[in-house]
């Protein structure tokens, strides 16, 4: 069974894993990340997408031996000293959220989106999360705290 | 102790207390659960509509490494019970037997025919493909239409037809007998599959004793007794939890074979067992929406108004009837008639098994069905009198003054405005504008071609009145219980017997406790889905837990506060009369003197000293159980953009005001508005069960079962109006499932309006491009 090293929130894990194991079941049943939830087989929907070296995947399609040497940063490692990340907080302003199982990927891919574009329009944000899907919200309350997280995180980083 | 601020909390758009741990990933899904030694079950499934089971083996799967068990249906025949149906409609209601593990037949793909348990979930699923089935393959049923002939292959014994029904009101023969106009349609209500983005879980453990099911379910209450009525657990030995729930829309209103057998597993093995399904599994077995033919005729007189309307209804149960599944038709048997004035209305309707998935509960159940044939049927109307869709809606509908009214299907519609949504509406729209570009569009020529869609809805909402659940022949009742308990130090614990799944109902039911006690929103926190805290309930479905639930909660509050003013009298030396209540304290009118209600807390549960029959502690229990349903009504405008070349629907703007009564959080309505126009919209334009000649469902995936994104919607315009309900204290009607309700007609009569000058009278739906491309193709050719 091959052993593989991956940082998980700013820990670093050596696991034995089966070679088909998945990442999400890694994350989930090994090293108890329940806050990424599995929505679909066919990475469709979106819920259990996390960054992996930054960039924003879907951990239902990727092996866990991929992350092999990985930094994975899921919604529970997203915010600082336990307060939310703009992005989230912007989510829970904006009302963006029901039932909250889309939710953590939602972010994920949310903040990924703003790496590509700081500052997208309304066009822009529903394509960029044309791969997340939500069954409550209809969409609408959740492009607009996309758009109160970019303006958010554009203060923050411009703020000294 | 000083006064903390209170104030005005009900109306207010307060943020939801429930979000932080959603957000941050602190969550309990079902599937995150987990208890020492647990082991995971899952299901072999049928590949045949229809078959004769003649051998199982699971002897293969038992001798595998991981693998603690596997069973046949045969091996669980003896203690598996059947499947409940709570909805006898009729009496004619044929109720098959409806094993949870078939036993000696499947009758539709998907259906569980063996299980293995393993200790981890790759184990159990190598172990599936050890298990040896023999199958004789039956022919299968699949259209409805050739369901009820003679020659039919039979789903049961007793036949394909499920039951039958019919309701008349007024002269129907009379009303249609020299009408000036008559209006002739067939509509067909696609197959849907409900998609909550949370699949279905559940995990059971014994402690050799009594057992406890956690389950993604809407209805722990029901499910308690469901369950303790199917295996035969004494009821008081069963713990339904459910936790964190990642929504329902009706699809988690369920007893599922899942279920019972994971009860049953957990009594077997004496192990804690859990099961989650798999995307594609659920997208087979989770019970589907919707799937009628509705053969309309509306006769109406030369200037527009309403004489009679006739609807005859085929709805495909699938191949068994679960929880509601025959009711679900019949929720729509008052709706069709709308807020439409009219002198006769018949409702005949015929529910029919098939060798497919049953269908249920499906957002809306019933009324957007009903909403849909009547609003489109109102649209021909008005193209048949060369009318104006929403001129024609005006003169038949019931008239703000008229209200209360009794409907000819026989409801009473407590209060409403349509008047007013509908002028509300068409101005933010901008109607008049659009028309003019839209025949100035068609002048053109123009490829791509406007549509303007109405729809002016009703809704049946907060199921619902006992009484009126007993007149249906439903098995239970409509009621609603709430706790309210103040603890020593004066903060607030409520419990509600509603089932919250993404509904908010922690944050809107602090507000009502809040302002009811008068003490600050934060003091107050909402215990739900565990039937040993939240031992009484109806759970949450239907658009009824605000107007039901909500109220509940509000009357134990009142009946706090009455006793916390007994003994603020007693310890003030007063009577109760000579107290006001101002800003979560009693003060003796006139003086300073006064105690707040976190002091009167703390004396309760001190108990030094308490007036004569009053006891300890402050807390109560009520049950609300309405005289009426609410009825929810509104507006919704829809214009389209249809590429006469491709096919290609675009919507280019959505307009809804609905009014839900009062509200008591303006940021929950929205939000439920807005997904309620989403899954209506998705009816209209993507999404669709489909089975193939042989009864395989082709639509297992979401690659194949089209959910919207946030890339195929547009941004919706919503506003509101507001005639409170009458039908209880806060005013409020609920709002669920007003948006699916409202959308879908208003889409598909936008698309027709886009196409009418082209010859095009309707297109089925999903209408996708294919689908108008085709219609298209039908009228050039």
């Amino acid at each position: 069974m091959p052993r593989i090293t991956v940082t998980v929130d700013g820990i670093k894990y050596e696991e034995d894993v089966e070679p088909r194991l998945l990442l999400v079941h890694l994350l989930r049943e090994r090293l108890g990340k329940t806050g990424t939830p599995v929505g679909c087989d066919t990475s469709n929907c979106g819920a259990c997408t996390v960054m992996l070296d930054g960039k924003s995947v879907k951990s239902c399609s990727v092996l866990a031996v991929q992350a092999d040497g990985c930094d994975v940063v899921t919604i529970e490692g997203l915010g600082v000293n336990g307060s939310m990340h703009p992005m989230q907080q912007a989510f829970h302003e904006e009302h963006a959220l029901q039932c909250g199982y889309c939710t953590p990927g939602m972010v994920m891919a949310a903040i990924d989106l703003l790496r590509d574009d700081p500052d997208p329009s309304e066009e822009r944000i529903r394509q960029g999360l044309e791969g997340n899907l939500c069954r409550c919200t209809g969409y609408c309350n959740i492009v607009r705290a996309v758009r109160k997280g970019a303006q958010e995180m554009g203060q923050a980083v411009s703020t000294p | 102790m000083t006064i903390q601020e209170v104030g005005q909390e009900v109306g207010r758009p307060r943020k939801r207390k429930e979000d932080a741990r959603l957000l941050t990933g602190r969550t309990q899904w079902t599937d995150n659960l987990t208890r020492p030694g647990l082991l995971h079950v899952m299901f072999l499934r049928s590949p045949m509509a229809h078959a004769r089971i003649t051998r199982v083996d699971v002897s293969g799967a038992r001798e595998l490494p991981g693998v603690v068990a596997a069973f046949s249906g045969q091996d669980f025949a003896a203690e598996q019970g059947s499947l409940p149906c709570a909805w006898p409609v009729s009496e004619d209601v044929v109720i098959p037997d409806h094993p949870p593990m078939a036993v000696s037949e499947v009758r539709y793909v998907g259906e569980a025919v063996a299980c293995v348990i393993a200790t981890d979930r790759y184990r159990a699923a190598d172990a599936l493909e050890a298990i040896d089935v023999e199958y004789e393959q039956l022919p299968a049923v699949l259209e409805m239409k050739e369901a009820l002939t003679a020659e039919s292959p039979k789903v049961h014994e007793a036949g394909n037809k499920a039951f039958s029904t019919k309701i008349t009101s007024g002269d129907i023969e009379a009303a249609f007998r020299d009408a000036p106009i008559v209006i002739d349609r067939t509509f067909r209500q696609q197959r849907l599959i409900p998609s909550a983005m949370e699949p279905r879980a559940v995990m059971a453990d014994t402690d050799g004793e009594s057992y406890t099911l956690w389950s993604s379910t809407q209805i722990p209450h029901v499910l308690r007794v469901m369950l303790a009525v199917v295996t035969g657990i004494p009821e008081h030995k069963i713990r339904v939890i459910a936790p964190d729930v990642g929504g329902g829309f009706g699809s988690k209103l369920q007893v599922t074979a899942e279920e019972v057998l994971c009860l049953l597993l957990a009594r077997k093995l004496g192990k804690p067992v859990k099961w989650t399904e798999s995307r594609s599994e659920g997208n087979l077995t989770v019970h589907h929406g919707r799937d009628q033919i509705q053969h309309l005729r509306l006769a109406a007189d030369a200037d527009g108004r309403i004489r009679g309307l006739q609807v005859d209804l085929l709805a495909d149960m699938g191949a068994y009837l679960m929880l509601v599944t025959p009711g679900i038709p019949l929720l729509g048997a008052s709706m069709f008639n709308a807020i439409y004035k009219m002198d006769a209305y018949e409702f005949a309707c015929t529910g029919v098994f098939t060798t497919k998935m049953p269908t249920d509960a499906y957002r809306g159940a019933g009324r957007p069905e009903a909403t849909f044939g009547i609003e489109r049927m109102m649209d021909e109307l008005a193209a048949e009198l060369h009318m104006d869709p929403v001129e024609v809606r005006r003169r038949n509908w019931i008239k703000h003054e008229e209200f209360p009214y009794t409907t000819i299907s026989g409801l009473t519609y407590d209060s409403g405005n349509y008047e007013a949504a509908t002028d509300k509406a068409t101005a933010m729209f901008g109607y008049d504008k659009l028309r003019a570009e839209q025949n100035d569009r068609r002048d053109r020529g123009d490829p791509v071609q406007l549509g303007i869609g109405v729809s002016t809805y009703t809704e049946m909402c907060g199921l619902a009145p006992s009484r009126m659940l007993g007149e249906a022949n439903y098995a239970a009742g409509g009621w609603e219980h709430g706790t309210v308990r103040m603890l020593p130090t004066g903060k607030v614990e409520v419990i509600t017997g509603t089932s919250p799944h993404g509904q908010g109902h922690v944050t809107a039911w602090s507000q009502i406790v809040a302002d009811a006690l008068g003490v600050p929103f934060d003091d107050v926190t909402v215990l739900h889905g565990d039937t040993a805290i939240s031992h009484k309930g109806m759970d949450t479905y239907g658009s009824r837990s605000l107007v039901i639930g909500g109220i509940a909660v509000l009357k134990a509050a009142e009946k706090v506060k009455d006793k916390a003013r007994k003994l603020a009298a007693h310890l003030l030396e007063c009577s109760p009369d000579d107290l006001e209540f101002e800003a979560g304290a009693f003060k003796v009118r006139g003086t300073e003197s006064q105690k707040t209600m976190q002091e009167l807390s703390w004396a309760a549960f001190a108990a030094h000293d308490l007036p004569e029959g009053v006891e300890a502690r402050l807390d109560s229990d009520a049950t609300f159980d309405p005289e009426n349903y609410s009825f929810p009504h509104g507006t919704h405008l829809c214009a389209v953009e249809v590429d006469t070349e491709t096919g290609m629907v675009k919507i280019r703007s959505y307009v809804a005001v609905d009014d839900v009564g009062k509200v008591v959080n303006p940021l929950i309505v929205e939000g439920q508005v807005h997904g309620g126009i989403a899954q209506g919209i998705a009816q209209a334009l993507f999404e669709e069960a489909v089975y193939d000649a042989d009864g395989n469902l082709l639509t297992t995936t979401m690659a194949d079962y089209l959910l919207p994104s946030a890339a195929d919607l547009p941004t919706f315009t919503l506003d509101r109006t507001e005639s409170p309900a009458t039908s209880n204290p806060l005013g409020v009607k609920g709002v669920g499932e007003a948006g699916t309700i409202a959308s879908t007609p208003a889409v598909v009569n936008a698309i027709v309006d886009a196409l009418r000058p082209l010859g095009i009278h309707d297109v089925e739906m999903p209408c996708s491009p294919e689908r108008v491309w085709r219609a298209l193709e039908g009228v050039r050719s």
